[in-house]
This record gives C-alpha cells, structure tokens and sequence, in this order.
C-alpha cells in the first residue's frame, strides 16, 4: 500500500519539555486517519511538524513525498488545512474567498472560475456566493472551510477538530464531505475531540504524554481492549497519562 | 508571484468592503486640516476699523492707509464722532474704532501729547486682544518711522511688548504635525491591527500552512496601507497648498521622499507592534499610547520643544514624528534646500532600518 505520510522517531522538544517523544508511524494513500489523544497530548504540535510549521527537534517525516525538514515549501503545495477555529474570511464574499485562496495555492483563473462553479453548484451556494460569509449559518461556514481546504486538490487534508461547536446534524453532514473527499483519493488526517466521530475513521492513532499509545482500525482497537465503542478504548489507553488540562 | 497578486487583492478588498473605516482614513485629514487651519486659527483675519477723526489730517490718512494695507485689518469708515461708533459695531460693521484727538497732528508736538483710544469689540475676549495688539503694533511703528519726536500714545505703549508672544505662529504650521499624526494613524494603527485581526480570526494559521512566505503575506499587507497614505499625504498637499496657502516653497521632490521614509518607519511600527501583541485592542491601545500620543505632545507639533525641560527634550528625539515635523516645516515652510535636513532624513532613515530590522526578525522567530 502506498504511504503518503511516514513519521520515524519523530521528537519536538520545547526547552526541558518534550511535547512530542519518539513517534513513528504511517498514513496510507486514501485512508481517513485519525489523530486522537487528549489536551496537551501532543497532537497539535505533531500536526505542526507535519504541515511544515514546525521543525522537529530530532527524526525524521516525509509528507506527500518532501522531506519535512529540508522541503516544508514543497509540502505546503501539497497540502490542505482546516483548524478548529473558523479559518475563512467572514468581511469576504463566499467567492473571495475561493479566489483567495485558489490563488495562494496558485490555481490559474480559469480553473479557478471552473471549479468554484461546480463546487457552488455542489453546495448549492450559487445564489449565496456574493454574500459575505458572516451572513452564513454556522453550518454552511464550516463547508465551505472545507471545501476551500481541498479547493487545490491537495493529496492530504490536515483537519484540526474540524467539527468543534457545530450541531450533531451538521457534524453528520461534514463526516459524509470527509468521506466523499476520501473517496475521491484525497487522504484525510484529522484530529477530533468526540469519540463517535473516531468510529467513521479507517485508523486511529491514540496519542498520550506524547507518546502514540495504540494504532489501529477501530474495529481491531476495541477487539483488543474489549471496548463496546471508541470511548471505552480512548478512556482505557487514556488512563495512564500524566499531563492534561 | 501571482500568489502575491492574489494577497495584495484580499487586502485592498478587506479595506473596500469596510467602507466606513476607508471614509474615515481618507476624511480624517480634510477634517483636521480644517479644524486646525480655520477653526483653531489663533489669527486674526479681515478686521473692519472704523477711523474716528474729527477732521481730516494727513498723518491720519496716511496712517489709515497703512492699517488698510496690512493683511488682518480692512478700514470700513470713517467716522466723525463717537455717538456713531456704537450702533455701527452694535451691527457689526466695525469691529474695532481708532479714536483720533481733535487737532490730533499739532497736538503730538505739544506738551500734553495726543490721545489716540481704541476701541474694541470684546465679544470674544481672545480675538479683541489680539486685534487691539495688532493695532498698536501698526500704529507704534507709523510713529516711530513717521516722526522724529518722540511721542506718547497714551498710556498704550506698555502693552507692545506681548506682541510679539508665540501665539502670532501661522495656522499652516499645523500642517506637518497633521501629517506627522495621520501617517501614524493610517500605518502603524491599520497595519497592526489587520495582521493581529487574522491571528485573533486564526486565519494566519491557515495562511502560514500555505505555500505563501511569511514575509510576503507582511508585504501584502503594507501595500494597501502604502497606496492610502500616498492618496492622503496628496489630499494634504492640495488642501494646504489651496485653503491654507502654505508656501510649498522647497523642492517638493524631497517633501515627497520624507513623508515616503516616514511612511515606511510607520509600516515597520505598525508591523514590530503586531509582533508583540495578540488582540486587536491591545495593538490599538500601544499604537495610541506609545507612538500616537507622542507625536502630539513630544514632537513640538502643539508645544514648542524648545520650552520643555530638558527630560523632555531627549524624550522627544527618540520620537520619529519629531524629526519628520522638523524636516518638512524646514521644506514646506521655510522654502530650505535638501542639505540642511540631512540630519533628520538620516535619523528617520536609521529609525526605519532598525524598527524593520528587529519587526522582521520578531515575525520570523515568532513563526517558529
């Protein structure tokens, strides 16, 4: 199977703090992976060093085929992102914003007049998108993130708790985008608080005190631990740690 | 480069689509200009003196005609006697009435002297002292000049002296401390508070993750900013040159290259403060208090900094505004060539190239 992301033995410390210790693991082509583990677990800071934000105290990662540490330029093209704060431009129209940011990833006009057709149409945007995004519901803001996350049809979408403060329907309706993305062989990494959500994953990783505790399907994960559900399986491995909030 | 593009046009947008904060920025100037060349004005302009005099007399026209011939003061009537002065400043045709003796000529040489009174409408006390001051100006420097006697002017010559106090500075002095302010506003103020916005927003984070350079997305931020000034600082020049008749008189070449360096030290101010700070209230705050606030006060804009204690006279030179204000008085003002503010465009420049220096440095070890 084709590996889109490999991590060896990858290390960030902060002064005497070691965030992230030792990790090593892969992301398949395709695959929806998710990145779990508890506040001040590590996950963001590991997040970091993937997308080429942070460089690693010590290892070594290889995203999208570019060396995190010596090509973090090359590595930024071929992702996209999406944080768990709302990361469009509410004082921009729906269509400024897909311009903006097709045009930093550097999608010539044409395409970028194609594709945000379809993808307003998809949405069934059309008529919304000369509205500036401040006027949308809270549900349709968190889509069309998305949407412009992987607008530059990156190879791997990096989603910090994409679903943080949103209503379980419109949660529901975003896993199914997670999905369809997946589908079309856009690789998903994400990070997510709500347990439930791990169960739509292909993997999980369960980080603790910086340390990837368990990595596996969620099946397998709750065979091993004999877990009815994700929750049960988080909150075993979860046990041991010894930093949180 | 067509990234560049794209981030400049998302920052020329945010600034359109807030219209309210653009009319502000591009009014603020025209209202300034106005307050502090008309409505502060400490001047006195287009007085009507009425002449009291009992008969004609040619030291008297000739004094008449040298009043009338001053910039400030018109000379509306001639008047006879002294029941016709109070309904004509009761109507406001004269504002101020020189009182002549009978026989007011032979009567200088005599013993006694001659009486001169003025008579002033002090419905506003400020403006009547000025004109009465004015006036005996005028008067005592006909006489002197005129006469080789010395003469009494009743009891008036006392008063002279406070002629020549500060307040007598022109209204157009104004004019490089309103640029000096604006230019503050405008860059510094706008620019840290729109990089801090997209940290507040969290929208950097998505912007650092793209492909775009750090020191691009800093760039394309300025250029806006850049673009607004240059519309403002040619407002200004219009405004001061047609309303308030500033002379304009040294190379204007130059006049633009200063306010173009002070423009950029703003920017690096507005991006050192977005370095250090991170919520827009805070950005704001700094910007008034640190760097607005001085230039008001420390950068001899309202008070001469000739007359501040010594404290505050090196306070004042670390304030940017303050060799700014003095290089562009010396040029538009004074009319002087380039060569005597070498001194005030090295210290602005060397200002600039430090604040840039250590912003950008703080922006990059920030990122990591």
């Amino acid at each position: 199977m084709e590996n889109v992301i490999e991590v060896q033995n990858l290390v960030k410390k902060f002064g005497n703090f070691t965030a992230v210790d030792n990790i090593s693991f892969e992301v398949h082509k395709g695959e929806i992976f998710g990145f779990l583990g508890a506040n001040g677990a590590g996950k963001t800071t590991a997040m970091r060093m993937l997308c080429g934000l942070s460089y690693p105290t010590s290892g070594s990662g290889i995203v999208a085929g570019f060396d995190i540490r010596t090509q973090a330029e090359q590595v930024k093209r071929q992702i996209g992102y999406m944080s768990q704060r709302f990361s469009l431009y509410e004082d921009l129209t729906v269509l400024d914003n897909i311009e903006l940011f097709g045009g930093i990833y550097g999608v010539s006009k044409r395409e970028i007049a194609e594709r945000s057709e379809q993808l307003l149409e998809k949405l069934q945007f059309t008529s919304e998108k000369n509205k500036r995004v401040k006027d949308l519901p809270q549900g349709w803001k968190q889509k069309l993130a998305f949407s412009v996350a992987v607008f530059h049809r990156p190879q791997i979408v990096f989603l910090d708790e994409p679903t943080g403060g949103v209503d379980p329907t419109t949660r529901r309706q975003f896993w199914e985008m997670i999905l369809e993305t997946a589908h079309n062989g856009i690789t998903v990494f994400v990070t997510t608080h709500y347990m439930d959500e791990a169960e739509y994953c292909h993997r999980v990783s369960m980080m603790v005190d910086g340390h990837i505790e368990a990595l596996d399907s969620p099946q397998n994960l709750k065979l091993k631990y004999h877990a009815a559900s994700m929750g049960e399986v988080f909150d075993l491995i979860a046990r041991g740690a010894k930093r949180s909030d | 480069m067509k990234e560049f593009i794209a981030f400049v046009k998302k920052e020329f947008l945010h600034i359109f689509r807030d219209v309210r904060t653009l009319l502000i920025l591009i009014g603020m100037p025209v209202v300034l200009i106005m307050l502090f060349g008309f409505a502060i004005s400490v001047e006195i302009r287009n007085v009507n003196v009425g002449i009291l005099a009992p008969q004609h007399e040619v030291l008297i026209d000739r004094l008449a005609n040298k009043i009338d011939a001053s910039e400030y003061f018109t000379v509306a009537k001639w008047l006879t006697s002294d029941q016709e002065i109070d309904p004509l400043m009761k109507q406001g045709k004269v504002d101020v009435v020189l009182a002549f003796d009978n026989r007011f000529a032979s009567r200088l040489y005599t013993k006694d002297g001659a009486q001169l009174g003025i008579l002033v409408d002090a419905s506003n006390p400020n403006i009547a002292a000025s004109e009465a001051m004015y006036l005996m100006g005028i008067v005592q420097n006909y006489f002197q000049n005129n006469t080789q006697q010395q003469i009494k002017t009743g009891g008036l010559s006392t008063n002279v002296r406070m002629l020549y106090n500060p307040q007598l500075r022109s209204s157009y002095n104004f004019v490089p401390g309103i640029m000096g302010l604006i230019l503050i506003i405008i860059c510094a103020l706008m620019t840290s508070v729109s990089i801090v916005r997209e940290k507040e927003t969290g929208t950097m984070e998505v912007l650092l993750v793209s492909p775009i350079k750090p020191i691009v997305i800093v760039f394309a931020k300025m250029i806006p900013y850049f673009v607004i000034s240059c519309v403002v600082l040619l407002i200004i020049f219009v405004l001061s040159f047609t309303l308030l008749h500033v002379p304009m008189a040294g190379s204007l070449f130059w006049i633009v290259i200063i306010s173009m360096l002070y423009v950029i030290l703003a920017l690096s101010i507005g991006l050192f403060i977005s370095t250090i700070v991170d919520s827009q209230m805070v950005a704001a705050l700094i910007t008034a208090v640190v760097f607005m606030l001085p230039v008001l006060m420390l950068s001899g804009m309202l008070f001469p900094l000739e007359s501040m204690p010594k404290f505050f006279q090196w306070i004042s030179s670390i304030v940017p505004a303050r060799w700014f204000i003095a290089a562009i008085r010396k040029l538009m003002i004074e009319g002087l060539a380039v060569q005597y503010v070498l001194k005030e465009l090295a210290i602005l420049a060397g200002m600039t190239l430090i604040i840039l220096g250590v912003a950008l440095k703080k922006f990059n070890d920030r990122l990591e």
